[in-house]
Parts: structure tokens; sequence; C-alpha cells
């Protein structure tokens, strides 16, 4: 039963496209692929409460990866490749810098996004002298649909494995306290390597999928702060540590986020400052937190 | 953090919400006697800036003006009131391309308006020919138009290539080294962005045929807000002429620090932002001798009322650039509406073939490009007057050497 209700879900969201118009497609991507950001997060930072702003940093890198190689290699392999460079990148970056803690972890991999958008930059500029690349892909939405999805079940059906996995069992005490981690035998380094590559390479995926959406790739337009932030907020609105948080949070705030761009276009940014602010006061465990604690006080008050 | 925080959060929250509702209930259904237009433009985030001066400002000028007069003239002779669906794209391809879903397959509407930037109008250029639509592109600057006509035959590029100015700023430095005013070095910088690099490739080949030496050739990174050390070196490599392709903060920046540095070179060009109604300002009121990219014929009776105009409604002048290409852009849209109606295919048709009376004078398209373009302008007495090309009409001569700051 517990395994029927996904699978459902997800057989019913394959046939989505058939059913919806164009931007009713759109929506779909645009949530599928939020859900599968969160989700990719979560993987890393939801029970070490490392905070990381690196999301776009890996997401560029996968945009780019298939602008770079979209001309001469098939697109499946374009895609391996996009993981393959994903997960080396954050095999370098996670072994030099996953002792950093707290701020100055955030600080870091805020920074990380800006270096790699700069060492491209400065590529393209001195090396090859084009900056603006271009994607001709014959990838329908629909295609871009159907593989964001698999990825976000992928995700999820990972995440799942992960939380009752010895792996799951070693990053929450990581989480709760690292020191005490160390002593039980826990080996610090490895579970948090494993899960930042996991959670990098599955970021990296979804840029590059969503890639060919947009026919031309720029620093400047695929490494956007504005990623990294909608994705923390989104994981965190739902629960981080939770299984279904990240989705939860990704789907409502994605919504919310398109249906005050177009009714609101000169006032939105402040409406979403205010809902910021609003997750952030009331629900700073996530909303699947905030529904547990309201049924315990009920429970409480009734006996 | 107290309970009674929370709810006070949560109610205030909610109240917030309920407010938003009942005033976004009012949009309206597009009825039969209108022509719906629609566009998903920046409002927020960085393509703001150049979508708030050049594109939205037009938008709502052309639609006022259209709507004061009665409306838009159909071939039947009637006439349609015009009525926007506008989004905001937040300057991200991924909310732009569903902002034209959206406008395409939702809102139904009649035409669709371009965003603003190459980038914007290249994200979306397969969609629009994919839904059937005419894209009237303005604000984008690329060499490939050409090849993107062809790909997508309803596709209109109107603000030329990074070449095109480049060898119009070369065309003009060489006539003031044949005349003896400058030598033939140049200092050159540029941003490194697609922008600046599409230039400075434009600009290296032709400054060499011309016989020109780039004495100081460096790219800096979009975002520089210190430009000491790339001016210092610019007035040390002793060129007459300095020439900088880059975006508003860099070349308000250089300027600024130009002038509190007492760096007088014969030629000042600067790339975007020189042709802003608020370079003067920037310029501590001593911009009359700079040069940039863009121009407008300042003599043309229809330029100084289109500029009069603007101000009234907007509340300031427009750019001396991409503002009245745009402008006209609208125009021979609401003729191309008068003679063959909203069939976007019958439109793309008549645009490319038609001549049209405007702003900029009569326009006739070549290939679905705009090329009698302004690609030099340089402020003279207050105002910004196009110099390059020379024989273009209304062209100003240029002012050589530039006076000091």
């Amino acid at each position: 039963m517990k395994l029927l209700l996904p699978l459902v879900a997800l057989a019913a969201l394959a046939y989505a496209p058939n059913l919806v118009s164009d931007y009713g497609l759109g929506l779909l991507i645009g949530a599928v692929t939020y859900v599968t950001l969160a989700n990719g997060w979560a993987l890393f930072s939801g029970h070490t409460h490392y905070v990381s702003l690196a999301t776009v940093a890996f997401y560029g890198t996968g945009a780019y990866t298939v602008a770079v190689l979209n001309e001469t290699l098939p697109y499946p392999l374009v895609l391996v490749a996009a993981a393959v460079i994903g997960a080396t990148m954050a095999l370098v970056v996670g072994l030099s810098t996953l002792r950093l803690a707290g701020v100055y972890f955030v600080i870091f991999t805020f920074g990380l996004a800006e270096l790699v958008r700069q060492l491209i930059t400065w590529y393209e500029v001195n090396i090859t002298g084009t900056l603006g690349r271009y994607i001709f892909l014959d990838v329908t939405a629909r295609d871009i649909y159907w593989q964001m999805l698999a990825l976000g079940a992928a995700t999820i059906a990972l995440t799942a494995y992960v939380h009752r996995s010895r792996l799951g069992l070693a990053l929450r005490v990581i989480g709760d306290d690292e020191v005490v981690a160390a002593h039980s035998g826990i080996n610090l380094a490895r579970s948090k390597l494993i899960a930042f590559v996991l959670s990098a390479t599955i970021l990296t995926l979804v840029g590059a999928v969503a890639s060919p959406r947009s026919v031309y790739v720029e620093p400047a337009i695929v490494f956007n702060p504005t990623v990294s932030f909608l994705t923390v907020i989104m994981a965190l609105l739902g629960g981080a540590n939770r299984l279904w948080g990240p989705a939860l949070g990704a789907v409502p705030l994605f919504l919310i986020f398109e249906w005050l761009s177009s009714n609101f276009p000169d006032t939105y940014p402040i409406f979403l400052g205010l809902l910021f602010i609003a997750v952030v006061f009331a629900l700073p465990d996530g909303v699947l937190a905030g529904i547990e604690r309201l049924r315990a006080s009920r429970k409480e008050r009734t006996a | 953090m107290t309970d009674y925080n929370r709810r006070a959060t949560l109610r205030a929250f909610s109240l917030g919400l309920a407010a938003a509702l009942s005033v976004s209930a009012s949009v309206a259904e597009a009825a039969d006697d209108t022509v719906t237009i629609g566009y998903a433009v920046a409002r927020t985030g960085p393509n703001a800036t150049g979508a708030g001066i050049t594109t939205i400002p037009n938008y709502e000028l052309w639609v006022k003006t259209v709507n004061e007069a009665g409306g838009l003239a159909m071939p039947d002779g009637t006439k349609r009131m015009i009525e926007v669906v506008e989004y905001d794209d937040r300057s991200s391809n991924e909310d732009l391309v569903r902002a034209i879903e959206r406008l395409a397959s939702q809102d139904k509407v009649d035409i669709i308006l371009p965003p603003w930037g190459t980038g914007s109008n290249l994200a979306i250029a397969p969609l629009m020919d994919r839904f059937g639509y005419l894209q009237l592109g303005v604000t984008n600057v690329t060499d490939k138009a050409p090849e993107f006509v062809e790909r997508w035959p309803r596709s209109f590029w109107m603000l030329g290539g990074g070449h095109d100015y480049a060898s119009g700023l070369v065309e003009m430095l060489s006539a003031a080294h044949d005349a003896g005013i400058i030598n033939n070095e140049v200092a050159v910088v540029s941003v490194a962005d697609g922008f600046g690099i599409d230039l400075i490739n434009g600009a290296r080949p032709a400054f060499e045929e011309a016989g020109f030496e780039l004495v100081y050739d460096e790219s800096y990174p979009l975002g520089t807000s210190d430009f000491a050390a790339i001016m210092n070196e610019a007035q040390n490599s002793g060129a007459d002429s300095f020439v900088a392709f880059s975006y508003p903060p860099g070349s308000f920046g250089m300027t600024k620090t130009a002038q509190s540095m007492g760096f007088n070179p014969k030629v000042f060009f600067i790339g975007v932002g020189g042709a802003f109604p608020i370079f003067p300002g920037i310029a501590d009121g001593k911009a009359d001798g700079v040069l940039a990219i863009g121009g407008v014929n300042a003599d043309s009776g229809a330029i100084q009322e289109y500029f009069a105009r603007h101000t009234e409604v907007v509340g300031n002048p427009p750019d001396s650039w991409a503002s009245a290409i745009t402008y006209a852009s609208l125009e021979m849209l609401e003729q191309a509406i008068a003679k063959v109606g909203v069939d976007n295919d019958a439109l793309a048709e008549e645009l490319n073939s038609g001549i049209f009376d405007t702003i900029i004078g009569e326009v006739k398209l070549e290939d679905n490009q705009l090329r009698d373009l302004w690609w030099v302008g340089q402020w003279q007495d207050g105002a910004f007057k196009g110099v390059n090309p020379a024989d273009k009409e209304g062209a100003a001569d240029p002012d050589i050497p530039k006076p000091e700051w």
C-alpha cells in the first residue's frame, strides 16, 4: 500500500501531458523540476543540516555541459557526461571543504556558484572567444517533462533508500552532533562525501535535462543564484529531513510564485519577501513537522 | 518565539493573502471586439533595468496612444481596442518560456510582443515559431540574425550585430585618423559578456585592417565597479582613442573615473548606457563630445515629438538607441495590422515586404532585419545625435577631439 500510492501517482503524472495545454505542461515541468531540485538538495542537507547554496553551481554546470556537447555527442551520452562532471566536481569540492561547518560552509557554497561562473566566463572569453552558446536539440517539452519526472521519481526513491540505510543513520547522527558521530565510529568524511556527491549529481542532471528549454546559454543566465535560494526555501517549507517534505514545499511555493508573478508583476517581490519571513517565522521545521506538532497538542488537550 | 507570536503571524499572513486574492479577481476575459496583445518582460531581476528603460515604457506608450485614438484600425475599416496581458519573467528564461506558453495556449492572445535582451529573444524563438506567432524582436544584438531568420521565418531582428557597430566605429575613427586628428593607437576594453565579446571580436580585425594598433586590449568581468586600474593603463598606453564595449554600470563608472583622474583622450567611446537620458547627469553635465553606441536623428520633428510625448507620459525621456526603434517596430505592427489584420503569418509577410512610415523615418526591412541603423552617436549640445553612418539622413559631424572634461 505504501508503495502503491506513489506508483499510481507517478503513472498519473506520466499520463498528465495528454490532458493539459502547453502552459499546463510548462507548469508541470516547472513543478517537477523544483521538486527534484529540493529533493536532491535535501538528500545531503536535510539530515546533516549543512545548508548548501551551491545548487545553482551544479545546475548551471549541467546546463553548460549540454550546451558544449550537444553538437558532438548523442543526447543520452551528453546526460551521462553531465552526471560524471557533476559527480567529479562534487568529489573535488567535497574532499576539500566538508570540514567546514555552520556559516562557513554556507558562505563557501554560495561562493562556489560564483567561482564556477567566473571560471567558465574566463575560459570562454580568453580561450574560445565566444560567450553565448546555443542548444539546438530536437527535444520536445514532453520529452523534458518525462525525463524530469523519471529523475524526480528516482531521486525520491533514492532518498527513501538512503533514509533506511546505514548511510542515512550516519547522516542523522552527524546532523545531531558531529563529535558524538565521530566517537561512535562513523566515518564522517566518507558519509558526508557520499551524500554530497549523490546530491550534486542529481542537481547537475536537473540542469542538463532542463537546458533544452532555453535555446541560448550564457553564464549569467544559467548561474542565477535565485535557483539556489528557492530550492532551500522550498525544502525548508516542506521539511528537509522528511521523504515527502521537499515535494510538499516545492509544489505549492512554485504555484504561488507563478500566480504572484502573473497577477502582481510589479509588487511580486514584496509578497515573496513576506512569504519567506512567514515560512521561517511560522514554520521553522517545515509544514509536516508543524502538522505533527498540532496533532500532538490536540491529543494532549483531549487526554 | 511564543505561540501568540506565531498565531499572529499566521493570521496577518492569511489576511494579506485574502486581500491580495480579492484585488486580483478582476482580470477581464478577452472579448471578440478587442485585439489581445501579450508580453512577458522582466519587471524584476537583472534584466529589469534594460526592460524598464527600453521595452516596457514604449509598449505602454504605444498601447495608450493607440487606445486613445479609438483602437487599432483593421482591414475592414473598423477599430478594435488593444487589451494587454502582461507577465513578469523574473529575468529567468525558464519563467519566460512558461509565460510564453501561457500567453499562447491559455490566454490565446492575438499578438505576442518580444521580451528584452538577446538571450531572452533566443530562448523563446523556437516556441514562438511552433505556436505560429510573429516575433518582432528589437533589443537583440546578434551577428547570426540571417541564420535565425532561416530557422524561424517569422522572427525579426532589428538592432544589427556586434560587427556592424564595431565597423561603424572603426570607419569613423579612420576618417579622423586620415584627417590627422588622432594617432593610430587605440586602447580598448570590453565587458566579459556575450555583448562585449561580440563587439571586440568584430572590432579587432576591423581596427587592424584600417591600420590601427590596439596598444591596450583587456576584458573585465561583468559587475566590476572599480575602473581606476583599467583607466590608468589606458591613459599610460599613449593612445588617442579610448574605446569601451561596456554595459551601463561600466560605461558610467569609466566616465566618472576618467573625469576624476583627468584622463582626456581625444576619442572617448562607451557602450550601452552612453545614450541613456541620465548620462549627462552621470557625466556631471560634461557629456558633450562623448561617443557611444546608438543614436537618433535629433533634428527630425517626429523624433522630437516622440521624445516630448515619452517624457510627458512615462515621466522621463527615452534612451537614444533602442527606444525609438522599439516604438517604430510597434508603429510598423500597427500599420501592418491595418492592412492584413491579426493573422500572424500574413503580418510577418507584410512586415518584411511593406514600407512603413515611422518616427525613425521610412522603414523597409531586409530579410526580416532592420539594417538602416545608427552605429555611433555623440553627445552634442546636450542631445545625443547619430554620427555614423555618416551618409545617413540627419547624421551630425563627429566632434573630434572631444573637449576636455
